[in-house]
């Protein structure tokens, strides 16, 4: 089984969002760069397909050079190869083309990617991924099982899980639940040594026009001073009275 | 015309049925035209009309009794081009966003999810729609002819648009390939509600000390109508079920109330909680980070405030009932 992760290149969570340039792009100045959580649980689970059912494992980003640390990483996590697609990454429908034309070449069976970008947040790529190269499609992954070509996967819903079958070829929108938490694998010094050994292919892009395009970015107007009171009636007439949330 | 996708379960509309025709009618209003409904397997359309629906397209098909996203995505992408729909309205929930890329590839339409609000602009068609965890906002252009929003969580509300809905009914061809991924079971709670559901949730830390001190928080959560929800730790424990558990590794909340108790509000708790609405917090340490997060507060002692809480909640909730 040919296996392909999609790795976005993301800040970590906990870093200060700031836009420069009249707001038209974001600062990175200072900031931590990291796999999308969606997409190493994804890895990690590509990466006991790997080890128990002998799959190989790619990894792929559409971005500039200022990703390959990241992809390094997975490198270092255990993929044997990775490709940078030499595009920034405008919009989610590019992106998903970028990728598409990659996977039509490489022939692979299985794709996993991220429920959604910690970023952008637009959780569209895998599925206009599947759409594009006419591969089935299991969003919000929680479990995924293949024997040959047929699969057995969970997805979270709202407010329980349901459990699908079908066959590869597959995109999977994944996130924790693929694996835990604890099963995550921190690079250790063999495998940041063996990384740099390792394939990093870069692609030219082909032809693609975005279909959206971000003007400026906002930040949330700043928050009031919490207001603190003695006692529950108060607190149940301001909510009443003031939020009228109750 | 904007063509708007109503969910149901068992042959009854969602309330974020109703939120997003208010909400396709407030574009449409911008836009000068109608709005068509897609029901499938649905409820009563008359109640479409009440939110500003003109026209419901009415499916009726046993193949489509569990949702699936090929197919669903085939269905609503048919009834746009029948049409002519030039925006199609979608919403956060679980099954929107899996069905909604999938829209968009068949219809060659640009797609923005997590829209907060209606269109800045519709030409150039302009939206807003949250970004980084909901830290930020983006404003984007939908440049293709036809567009696809996604509505983003509790973000229109409900707006009452009294509309005459005729009804027609539509029978879609549905392909082979739109089964080619089947549900084999579904589990899933209908007595509570979720805290994708929920307008308000209840959600308790480590300082509430251990699972046999839940009760509380779950009457609280039945006074409100509430859903139950807890930090990381709390369900790492095994205190409560992960399903709970609320924050960057878990499940965002974008309810319209918040009340943490015993939480002290780490930045990656507080990464889930972003786009709720009011956020109240009880914590007995005034130091508490959550402080300064939240809208109201307070220090005290939970095991005392909570059960005060819940008590003179249930007697405003029978005045005002
Ligand atoms: C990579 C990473 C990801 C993470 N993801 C998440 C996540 O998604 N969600 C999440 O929640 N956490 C997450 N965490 C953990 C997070 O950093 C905090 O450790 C966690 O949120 C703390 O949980 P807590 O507030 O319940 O417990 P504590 O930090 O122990 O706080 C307990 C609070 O209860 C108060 N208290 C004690 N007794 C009482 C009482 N009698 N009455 C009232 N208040 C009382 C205390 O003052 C304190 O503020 C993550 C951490 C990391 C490193
Ligand atoms: N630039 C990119 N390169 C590679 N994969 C990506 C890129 N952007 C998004 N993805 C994949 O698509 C998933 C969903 O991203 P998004 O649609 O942006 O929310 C991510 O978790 C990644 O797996």
């Amino acid at each position: 089984m040919k296996i392909l992760v999609c790795i976005s290149h993301v800040p970590d969570t906990t870093s200060k969002i700031n836009f420069t340039e009249g707001d038209t792009k974001f600062d990175t100045n200072g900031v931590q760069f990291v796999i999308n959580p969606n997409d190493e649980f994804g890895l990690t689970r590509a990466m006991w397909f790997k080890e128990k059912q002998g799959a190989s494992v790619d990894v792929i980003n559409v971005g500039g050079p200022e990703t390959e640390p990241t992809l390094r990483k997975a490198l270092a996590i255990g993929a044997d190869a990775a490709i940078r697609v030499n595009t920034p990454a405008t919009d989610g429908y590019s992106v998903a083309k970028q990728l598409a034309s990659v996977v039509k070449d490489g022939a692979y069976d299985l794709v996993i990617a991220g429920r959604e970008s910690i970023d952008y947040n637009g959780g569209m790529v895998p599925g206009m991924l599947a759409k594009l190269t006419d591969a089935n499609f299991v969003n919000t992954c929680i479990n995924l099982e293949i024997e040959g070509d047929n699969v057995t996967a969970i997805r979270e819903i709202d407010g329980g899980k349901e459990t699908v079958s079908t066959k590869l070829p597959l995109v999977v929108g994944g996130q924790k639940g693929l694996v835990e938490e604890s099963d995550l694998r921190i690079p250790n010094m063999r495998g940041i040594m063996q990384a740099r050994s390792k394939p990093l292919t870069v692609k030219e892009p082909v032809a693609v026009s975005p279909e959206t395009t971000t003007a400026s970015f906002e930040k949330p107007a700043p928050k009031g001073a919490v207001k603190l009171v003695d006692n529950v009636d108060e607190l149940i007439d301001l909510l009443h009275n003031e939020a009228k949330v109750i | 015309m904007v063509l708007v996708y109503t969910e149901s379960e068992e042959g009854t509309f969602k309330k974020i049925a109703h939120e997003a025709v208010s909400y396709a009618k407030g574009i449409a209003d911008m836009m000068g035209t109608s709005v068509t409904a897609v029901s499938v397997n649905g409820g009563n359309s008359e109640e479409l009309g009440k939110f500003g629906a003109s026209k419901v397209l009415e499916i009726s098909n046993d193949k489509l009794s569990k949702f699936n996203a090929d197919a669903y995505a085939d269905v609503v992408a048919q009834a746009a081009k029948k049409e002519g729909a030039s925006v199609i309205v979608l919403t956060s929930s679980a099954n929107s966003k899996f069905m909604a890329p999938l829209v968009a590839v068949n219809l060659e339409a640009g797609y923005v999810a997590n829209v907060t609000e209606l269109p800045t602009n519709t030409s150039p068609f302009q939206v807003k729609h949250s970004v980084f965890t909901n830290k930020a906002f983006a404003i984007t252009e939908i440049t293709t002819d036809t567009k696809v929003i996604g509505l983003g969580k509790n973000a229109y509300g409900l707006k009452e648009n009294e509309t005459t809905a005729t009804t027609e009914a539509f029978s879609p061809e549905l392909a082979s390939e739109d089964f080619s991924v089947n549900v084999v079971s579904v589990d899933k709670a209908t007595d509570k509600v979720t805290i994708a559901d929920a307008e308000v949730v209840v959600s308790g830390g480590r300082g509430l000390k251990g699972p046999e001190n839940w009760g509380m928080i779950e009457e609280l959560a039945e006074t409100l109508g509430a859903a139950t929800a807890c930090s990381k730790p709390v369900s790492d424990m095994g205190w409560r079920p992960h399903s709970e558990h609320v924050g960057q590794t878990g499940k965002p909340v974008a309810s319209n109330l918040y009340i943490a108790i015993g939480i002290s509000g780490a930045i990656q708790h507080l990464a889930g909680i972003n786009s709720s609405k009011v956020k109240v917090v009880i914590n007995n340490d005034p130091e508490a980070p959550f402080f300064k997060a939240a809208d109201y507060g307070i220090v005290g002692d939970a095991f005392e405030v909570v059960p005060q809480l819940n008590e003179k909640l249930k007697a405003f909730k029978a005045q005002n009932a």
